[in-house]
């Protein structure tokens, strides 16, 4: 029961800390029609730049949480000015332009990080506040994990509330049904595009560093997470929040059932889950069917 | 145009036959990376260009294709006349399993799911320690006495690639070719037409995959070795920028674009340690200045 219980919120604080990279992927290409494929490297760069300032700044009296909120910053700026200036350019031309520009920012921007932190591997410790573990009643568990399960459910509590309760919300979600009719009505759509981008980037990067402690920085973990975040969007259908998040818990819990019964090979299990999905329900648990 | 093409592709077969005279190893060498990729650069355009759809995982089969071949003709001892089809075949059947998945719904699942299913097969080729040896490589692949010089394994890719690039070039202007634009132009018409959409589809998804994994076969054989790298999404990115900046509106145009990106990565090994980063800048200065890459380039100055 002991081992059950810390297996179980292993894959929570798994998938949920998956969802909020998900998220931002999912509200991105709902709003703008842009598959982001950098998103796994803005929460890679995301995690490395909370290294950096972590290192800069010490763990202790807050430092990792400054660390956080600036990695949140660099990226919704990073994305911002890779909207204005590059993305904005090729919304007009097919989509296979979008797709093969995002891709082109995989490559440049993990080179970067290569250039600038080298290939070993970083890890920052817990921040001292979250260290150690604490009773949950059937066993004891790493405290910064647990805060990581709060934390991702609070960002699902917080999307929901500014999608469903507040004027941009209103505004995002109506982006996504008709973006034309949303400019005839004087929304300032390029700004629309603008800020959703870089909202979701800082996602990525806060979610990358939040991430940090709990696993290493190292060369290709962009495109581990990426893939994971595309089999989460596949399984919970495309542009639907809800079904991204239970996409992800779902992977969370059949990452760590698989740790234990076929260590190694766990990923396999999540693609036949994503293969299951696809052969009897291709436009995912969630999603609406399109198109033909 | 297309047979004034031809021809010309024609007289650069002729020429590279005559290469072995030049009696240079690192010319032999050269070329035969080239043609290797020449023709893997291809079998991918036939998704992008033809199909418009872009796959982010089409090292996957290059490395089927390459492990394939080089494990029947070293662990199980398999001549290679038989090894080679036999990878071959794998490849398809490979192909078959993963296209069937990746076509089914729009060209966004595509994109997500090659990468997918290519990182899988990068995943399952790195971990499988036992039969690919893992990250430390598939080594000391011997190819048959006939074909161990550089100059006689040239000749042997010539004649392959040329082969290959004949088929895939009947492919592209079969009414197979012609539909897959159907299609891309306007998938919902082409359906009203009575087109099998996604059948067309995963067949053009089937043979480009097995092409590829006739460039892996060769590639295996070249390097006497294979590494888990060369199903890494990395391999993948870089046969695609190939396509872009050849021109993926041109039969020939990833062929020009596998003989730059080789020459100038051979131009540039000062700046080996950047090479993504330049293959991003190659990438993102295409997109934005040339779409129609190196052979819309040289198609608007015919044409002035």
């Amino acid at each position: 029961m002991m081992y059950a219980t810390i297996q179980f919120l292993n894959g929570l604080s798994y998938g949920l800390s998956l969802f909020l990279v998900a998220a931002g992927l999912s509200i991105i290409f709902g709003v703008l029609r842009v598959l982001n494929f950098a998103h796994g490297t803005f929460y890679m760069l995301g995690g490395y730049v909370a290294y950096e300032a972590v290192s800069r700044l010490g763990l202790a009296n807050g430092g990792f949480w400054v660390a956080v909120a600036v990695s949140g910053l660099v990226l919704a700026a990073l994305a911002a000015v890779i909207e204005r200036l590059m993305l904005r350019k090729l919304y007009e031309r097919d989509e296979i332009y979008q797709l093969l520009f995002t891709f082109a920012l995989v490559l440049l921007i993990s080179d970067v990080i290569r250039g600038l932190w080298g290939t070993q591997v970083l890890s920052i410790s817990f921040p001292p506040e979250l260290r150690g573990a604490q009773d949950v009643g059937l066993a004891f568990y790493p405290r910064y994990r647990l805060f990581l399960c709060l934390v991702g459910g609070a960002v699902a509590i917080g999307i929901w509330f500014v999608f469903q309760r507040t004027r941009w919300g209103r505004i995002i979600r109506a982006a996504t049904q008709d973006r034309e009719i949303l400019g005839a009505l004087g929304v300032n759509v390029p700004r629309v595009y603008l800020v959703v981008f870089s909202a979701g980037a800082a996602l990525a990067g806060i979610g990358g560093a939040l991430a940090a402690p709990a696993l290493a920085l190292k060369p290709g973990m962009d495109a581990e997470i990426i893939v994971e975040c595309f089999i989460v969007v596949i399984i919970g259908g495309l542009g639907s929040l809800w079904g991204a998040f239970i996409g992800a818990l779902l992977i969370g819990q059949l990452r760590s059932i698989g740790l234990y019964f076929v260590p190694e090979w766990e990923i396999v299990l999540v693609y036949l889950l994503m293969v299951a999905v696809l052969v009897f329900r291709p436009w995912g648990l969630l999603g609406k069917r399109e198109g033909a | 145009m297309p047979r004034r093409h031809l021809l010309l592709a024609a007289a650069v077969v002729a020429l590279l036959a005559l290469l072995p005279l030049s009696g240079s190893t690192y010319l032999l060498y050269l070329f035969t990376q080239v043609l290797i990729f020449v023709l893997f650069a291809t079998s991918l355009n036939l998704l992008i260009g033809y199909a418009g759809l872009v796959s982010f995982g089409h090292a996957a089969f290059f490395a089927i294709g390459g492990y394939g071949c080089a494990i029947l003709l070293r662990s199980y001892g398999v001549p290679l006349l038989l090894a080679m089809p036999a990878a071959l075949v794998m490849t398809a059947v490979f192909a078959t399993l993963i296209g069937a998945l990746c076509v089914r719904l729009t060209s966004y699942y595509f994109s997500m799911l090659t990468l997918a299913f290519g990182q899988l097969v990068w995943a399952v080729v790195f971990k499988w320690r036992s039969m690919t040896g893992g990250d430390d490589g598939f080594l000391r692949i011997v190819s048959p006495s006939w074909i161990d010089t550089p100059a006689s394994f040239f000749l042997f890719t010539l004649v392959l690639v040329t082969l290959a690039m004949v088929a895939l070039w009947i492919v592209a202007h079969s009414p197979l070719g012609r539909t897959l634009m159907a299609i891309r132009e306007n998938q919902v018409r082409a359906g009203f037409l009575g087109v099998h959409t996604r059948r067309v589809q995963l067949v053009a998804f089937i043979i480009a995959g097995t092409f590829a994994g006739l460039a892996g076969a060769l590639f295996a054989l070249f390097n006497r070795s294979i590494f888990p790298d060369s199903a890494w999404w990395l391999q993948s990115a870089e046969v695609l920028i190939m396509v872009v900046l050849g021109g993926m509106n041109s039969f020939f145009g990833p062929a020009v674009g596998a003989l730059t990106l080789i020459l100038l990565g051979r131009l540039t090994l000062e700046l080996t340690a950047f090479w993504p980063a330049l293959l991003a800048i190659i990438l993102i200065a295409t997109l934005f200045f040339f779409p129609s890459g190196i052979a819309g380039l040289l198609k608007a100055r015919g044409r002035r």
